[in-house]
């Protein structure tokens, strides 16, 4: 077996036991990057020299028994977390030439355990996307197939760890980030309960919404990954003080009697019939295995979408307002003046669907307009939530398809936001809930994947994951790989 | 709520972007496309609902008044587009 077809648990062990040493390890995916990424465009940056000097040293730890819980092990970040020393883009003009003072909590985080950092992979500008065609860098390929979208804003993450040029990734979550692109590349993605992982130096998207998490090819690793991601920050105020749950222990638990709700309005009678069977099929798996499946509604769930679209522009537009062309950042040449300076700087550095969603997001929250747009979002993002408190009074995890479609051409949506928005119909309300869900793969449609979705109720991530463990254990469309490069 | 090129030139100023005079009316459109799919939640049956903000029903945790930032100076001041003697530099704003 090639390194890159081992999971990363299989290289975390190897490495610690002394089967292969991290140097090789992590030199074999570099040699991949380089291979093969020419034609995916999934890195805004290798990190090379930094990768083979963290592996030395990961190597020299092994030596002396030391080196934490994923020592030697290489990953990939998004490139919305920032690393010290390295440019951070947010895959955006206005951070092209960012270099972060400084490092996220989670890069610091799987640092200390250890992990090595191949690079920076693309994503939609600041996240704003559901096609990774945003970014300031060109858009990512599909790995299964280079004519379509990876999905997004995780594009670069998700189209990485398919390719097998990356063993794992880290990706944020908004309103589907995570999920929609594992769903398209056919890889696992969770997305946890909002406040579980620190969102310092992760570039702020909208506040209330993202969330950091795992994309890998299992959920066993996604499992070994969220571990060493998650734990009070003082840093985040919104970070959660409590104890760590254990991911990894429950993974093998009997799932005989859990209860799933399959709510009506993630099945609606336009969606695609094959999404449907094949969603429908990887839940009779589970239910082979010993879960119920019952019948739920989430009524409000049909207004997730123009719920979301006010909330998260709103919060852009007030976490973008920091990008003035002053501090760091792009700016314009020759400003006239200082109003010049801010709204040339703005405007240059800024793609076309950043500078929509500020200008809505303005708009919202502007005088005469407030009660109407925000606060009846926020309303109705209680109404949501509670649907789902309901739920969860009945069913243990909620189930149904990642995305209504597969992966889309390239360029298809791209001049039609309304159509985009839709690609995240099903992830959205989680991320306005709060709560943990994850994708993974259910199976192929023409040789495309489908991802299945799973919804936990708060904290919960050890369930879903445990679910979704169960049902790899029991298929085999998580091993699938696309088979666009061959091996090397 | 439709909006008019004049909304979405007030707009822009608030948020500090240019729109050009050949992309407002088709800005106009893009974002008079988005608020009538947002305008969807007008049916919506909300009562005296508390509107939410946050996701979680947990109070903001207060640290202890006392000074914790270290001097990042020599760090942040040379990723500004430009500086002089560890000052920001912006165009004259007092003549």
């Amino acid at each position: 077996m090639s390194l890159h077809d081992k999971s990363l648990t299989q290289l975390r062990d190897g490495i610690q036991q002394g089967d292969f040493s991290s140097r090789e390890v992590t030199e074999h995916f570099l040699a991949r990057i380089k291979k093969h990424d020419a034609q995916l465009n999934s890195f805004i940056s290798v990190t090379e020299e930094r990768a083979l000097q963290q592996a030395d040293a990961a190597d020299q730890a092994r030596q002396k028994n030391q080196g934490g819980v994923l020592n030697g092990v290489p990953i990939a970040h998004k490139d919305i977390f920032c690393t010290r020393g390295i440019r951070t883009s947010c895959a955006s003009r206005m951070l092209d030439n960012f270099i972060s003072p400084y490092d996220a909590t989670v890069v610091d985080k799987l640092g200390n355990a250890g992990i090595v950092t191949l690079g920076k992979t693309n994503m939609d500008e600041f996240a704003m996307g559901s096609s990774n065609e945003t970014s300031f860098y060109g858009p990512v390929k599909n790995p299964w197939d280079l004519e379509r979208v990876p999905g997004g804003s995780s594009g670069g993450s998700a189209a990485a760890v398919a390719a097998r040029l990356a063993p794992a990734a880290t990706g944020t979550d908004t309103g589907g980030s995570i999920r929609q692109p594992a769903a398209l590349c056919g890889i696992t993605g969770l997305k946890p309960t909002y406040g579980t992982v620190s969102r310092w130096g992760m570039i702020a998207f909208a506040s209330s919404l993202d969330q950091a998490g795992p994309m890998a090819r299992s959920a066993e690793d996604c499992a070994l990954l969220l571990q060493n991601m998650v734990g009070h920050d003082e840093k985040d105020s919104t970070c959660l003080n409590r104890a760590v749950d254990n991911y990894l222990s429950d993974l093998d638990n009997d799932i005989n009697g859990l209860t799933i709700g399959l709510p009506e309005e993630f099945f609606p009678a336009d969606l695609n019939g094959n999404i449907a069977d094949v969603t429908r099929k990887a839940i009779a798996e589970l239910e082979k295995q010993g879960a119920k499946v019952v019948s739920i509604s989430l009524p409000s769930v049909k207004l997730s979408v123009p719920t979301y679209y006010v909330i998260a522009p709103a919060e852009a537009s007030s976490n973008l307002s920091r990008f003035d062309g002053v501090r760091y950042g792009y700016r314009c040449e020759d400003p006239s003046d200082l109003m010049d300076l801010y709204k040339r700087s703005r405007s240059e550095g800024f793609g076309d669907e950043v500078k929509r969603r500020i200008l809505v997001g303005t708009y919202a929250l502007s005088h005469g307009y407030y009660d109407a747009y925000y606060l009846k979002a926020q309303k109705v993002r209680r109404l949501i939530r509670d649907d789902f408190a309901r739920a969860f009074e009945k069913v243990d995890v909620i189930a149904g398809p990642t995305s209504p479609e597969l992966a889309f051409g390239l360029g298809a949506k791209k001049d039609d936001p309304i159509t985009m928005y839709m690609a995240d119909v099903f992830t959205i309300a989680v991320n306005l809930a709060g709560l943990p869900a994850l994708s993974m793969p259910g199976g192929f449609i023409d040789g495309l994947p489908v991802g299945v979705q799973l919804i936990g109720n708060y904290f919960r991530e050890g369930q879903i994951l445990n679910a979704a463990h169960r049902f790899q254990l029991a298929t085999d469309w998580h091993t699938q790989a696309p088979t666009f490069a061959g091996d090397i | 709520m439709a909006i008019n090129q004049d909304t979405i030139l007030r707009v822009a100023h608030l948020a500090r972007l240019q729109v050009s005079e050949q992309d407002c009316e088709e800005t106009t459109s893009r974002l008079n496309d988005i608020l009538s799919m947002v305008d969807q939640l007008q049916q919506a049956d909300v009562g005296d609902i508390a509107p939410m903000a946050h996701p979680l029903d947990v109070h903001q945790p207060l640290r202890q008044d006392i000074i914790t930032e270290t001097d990042i100076r020599a760090e942040v001041m040379p990723i500004a587009p430009a500086q002089e003697d560890n000052c920001y530099l912006v165009p004259r704003v007092i003549e």
